[in-house]
């Protein structure tokens, strides 16, 4: 997937996190990550979206991420949302759950 | 003729036709002498040097003006190293970071603190630990001189001529209040100077007081005690959140099968939304079985009052009052009485009021699977709350419940260890989650009477596993060695100390 403008998802809300992606000429992902639950959960938070990013096949791209204690699923979710949406793609497979 | 030789020559002159005139009552109080200009004055009469301790109360919260005006004071008259030892401190009071900063603070005891004052100290601010009391401990320690005050600044929001000081005032219905003066009054009575800063002087007698006139020594009349919005809230609402609504049902269904809910019981509510609505749940119940409580403790809100005036609970012993329903009910209700810390929760006096209750209904920021609750730090090591009487209550009361939600966005209430050791499990009971109620299995009676009661019971672990498998599993906070923080029990021994916190990496 290749991020090709500046898109993002999420809020500032309690229990939410906003993330926003933009191209990056360089290669690889450069996570800039600010959390209310850093010191507890900053690394988890920035592995959840790298794996989520990895998982789409973006290889280069810049994000910004301003969390409030999000838990996982919501920084899936609002990954992969700013991933298409960067990506201008609206191709999104929804799945059910097993 | 020497007529000092004849009896009583004294007294009938004084009385006689050329005695001299008399200091009339009005005069008298208007000259009592303790009524000063200015805070500046009353530090200079009180002899306040350098190293000293000063106090103050917290009835204020965070509308208090008095510990940043007295504070500002002496640092212009050049005194420093002393002890601050405030019964509590709020975000406030962050101006302390300056005087702790030029040397006027050096050491400070307290309930609890929160802001950036509490952020700057968690960083290592001060050279010297902070000491933090439950509210029984520090009142204790004061009784038996293991924390003495040489001067007290208790800001009142009235105050007569002779030095008889309340929360509250009869001439003025819209003037500055925060009822129970209960932490200062220990103060007052153990202080070796005790200064009263008000800003209303009203006419003698300024009856009922909270603090009568033979324990003050100077009053200094000012324009602001304090911001009222900042001191109490008009009534403490009830929640509407659904999870705490939830928890608090279920807690008031613990109670009533536990066998401390009796025609006659005790009680002490926490002014969190949980055990607010805990009270809620449990008047219903009290009505539909006609039982009443014989009194109620603690900090008082409106609803404690409400309950009071609708004749379902006897007797209200105020140390603390958390609303103006509460503060107004202190000073309208016969049977709503003022006491003092060491009245409430003193560990030495076997008479405390704590040790009267049946049960107590308290919050927590952490709990861990032995029971043991944190309210000091919060889940990032950074202080940022109140020892209060959580260990005094949770310690006297035949019963302890503490009710609080699983999760708080991503960081779980119920962990391995809590951060900082502020009660003991050993003395914590029953704890109510949204997701399971775990109770102490040190108390087999009350498996045994909630179990018959079909209320389902689990374990601390499962309610820690099921935390966690909504929030992962916390990294642990880094500290570093330096202490920042002692926390004492209620007997005032060490139960734990907090370190300052690593923030190198993030």
């Amino acid at each position: 997937m290749k991020i090709v403008t500046a898109a993002s998802a999420g809020t500032v809300e309690s229990s939410d996190i906003i993330v926003r992606i933009e191209p990056r000429e360089e290669k690889g992902l450069e996570i800039h990550l600010t959390s209310s639950v850093m010191q507890q959960f900053g690394k988890k938070i920035e592995k959840v979206i790298r794996e989520t990013l990895d998982g789409l096949g973006v290889e280069n791209a810049r994000v910004e991420a301003v969390d409030k204690g999000a838990l996982d699923c919501t920084v899936r979710a609002r990954t992969a949302a700013a991933a298409y949406r960067a990506a201008e793609r609206t191709d999104y497979e929804w799945r059910t759950k097993e | 003729m020497d007529i000092s030789g004849i009896r009583h020559i004294n007294e009938i002159a004084q009385n006689g036709p050329f005695a001299p005139e008399k200091v009339t009552f009005k005069g008298h109080i208007g000259n009592s002498g303790k009524i000063l200009s200015s805070i500046h004055e009353a530090i200079v009469k009180t002899g306040l040097k350098d190293g000293m301790t000063i106090s103050f109360h917290h009835h204020f919260r965070n509308g208090d003006y008095i510990v940043n005006m007295v504070l500002d004071e002496i640092a212009k008259m050049g005194i420093r190293n002393l002890t601050v030892a405030a019964s509590s401190l709020a975000s406030c009071h962050a101006p302390m970071i300056e005087h702790i900063k030029s040397g006027v603070v050096t050491h400070i005891e307290t309930s609890g603190m929160r802001g950036e004052l509490a952020e700057q100290v968690s960083r290592g601010l001060m050279e010297f630990p902070v000491v933090f009391r439950s509210h029984g401990g520090r009142a204790a320690a004061i009784a038996r001189g293991e924390l003495h005050i040489d001067v007290a600044f208790l800001g009142a929001p009235s105050c007569d001529p002779m030095g008889n000081a309340n929360g509250y005032n009869r001439d003025e219905e819209n003037a500055t209040m925060c009822g129970s003066l209960g932490y200062a009054k220990v103060d007052a009575q153990y202080a070796d100077k005790v200064v009263i800063i008000t800003d209303h002087v009203v006419p003698y007698p300024n009856t009922p007081f909270g603090i009568p006139a033979v324990q003050v020594d100077y009053i200094v009349p000012v324009e602001n005690i304090g911001d009222p919005a900042g001191i109490m809230s008009g009534a403490t609402r009830y929640t509407k959140n659904p999870k705490e609504l939830l928890i608090a049902k279920t807690a008031a269904k613990v109670i009533e099968n536990s066998g401390c809910f009796y025609d006659g019981f005790s009680m002490q509510m926490g002014s969190g939304g949980a055990s607010l609505a805990t009270a809620r749940f449990l008047r219903e119940k009290m009505e539909a079985d006609h039982i009443h409580a014989h009194f109620a403790l603690g900090g008082i809100t409106g609803q404690i009052v409400e309950m009071h005036e609708a004749g379902l609970i006897d007797k209200i012993l105020d140390v603390q009052s958390f609303d103006l329903v509460a503060a107004n009910s202190l000073k309208n209700n016969r049977f709503h009485t003022q006491i003092d810390g060491c009245f409430y929760a003193g560990y030495d006096d076997g008479g405390a009021a704590v040790n009267a209750l049946d049960f107590v209904v308290l919050s927590a920021l952490e709990i861990d699977t032995d029971f043991n609750v944190n309210v000091l730090t919060g889940s990032d090591g950074v202080i940022r709350g109140a020892i209060g009487g959580h260990p005094d209550t949770a310690a006297g009361a035949s019963m302890s419940v503490v009710v609080g939600p699983l999760t708080r966005g991503r960081i779980p209430t119920i962990v391995k260890k809590v951060n900082t050791v502020v009660t003991p499990g050993t003395v914590v009971d029953v704890v109510v989650t949204e997701q399971g109620v775990a109770v102490n299995p040190r108390r087999r009676d009350l498996i045994e009477k909630l179990t018959a009661a079909g209320i389902m019971l689990t374990d601390i672990e499962t309610l820690r596993l099921r935390a966690e498998k909504i929030v992962g599993e916390p990294d642990p906070i880094k500290y570093l060695d330096r202490i920042v923080g002692v926390v004492l029990y209620r007997d005032n021994t060490v139960i734990d100390v907090i370190h300052q916190v690593d923030e190198s990496e993030t």
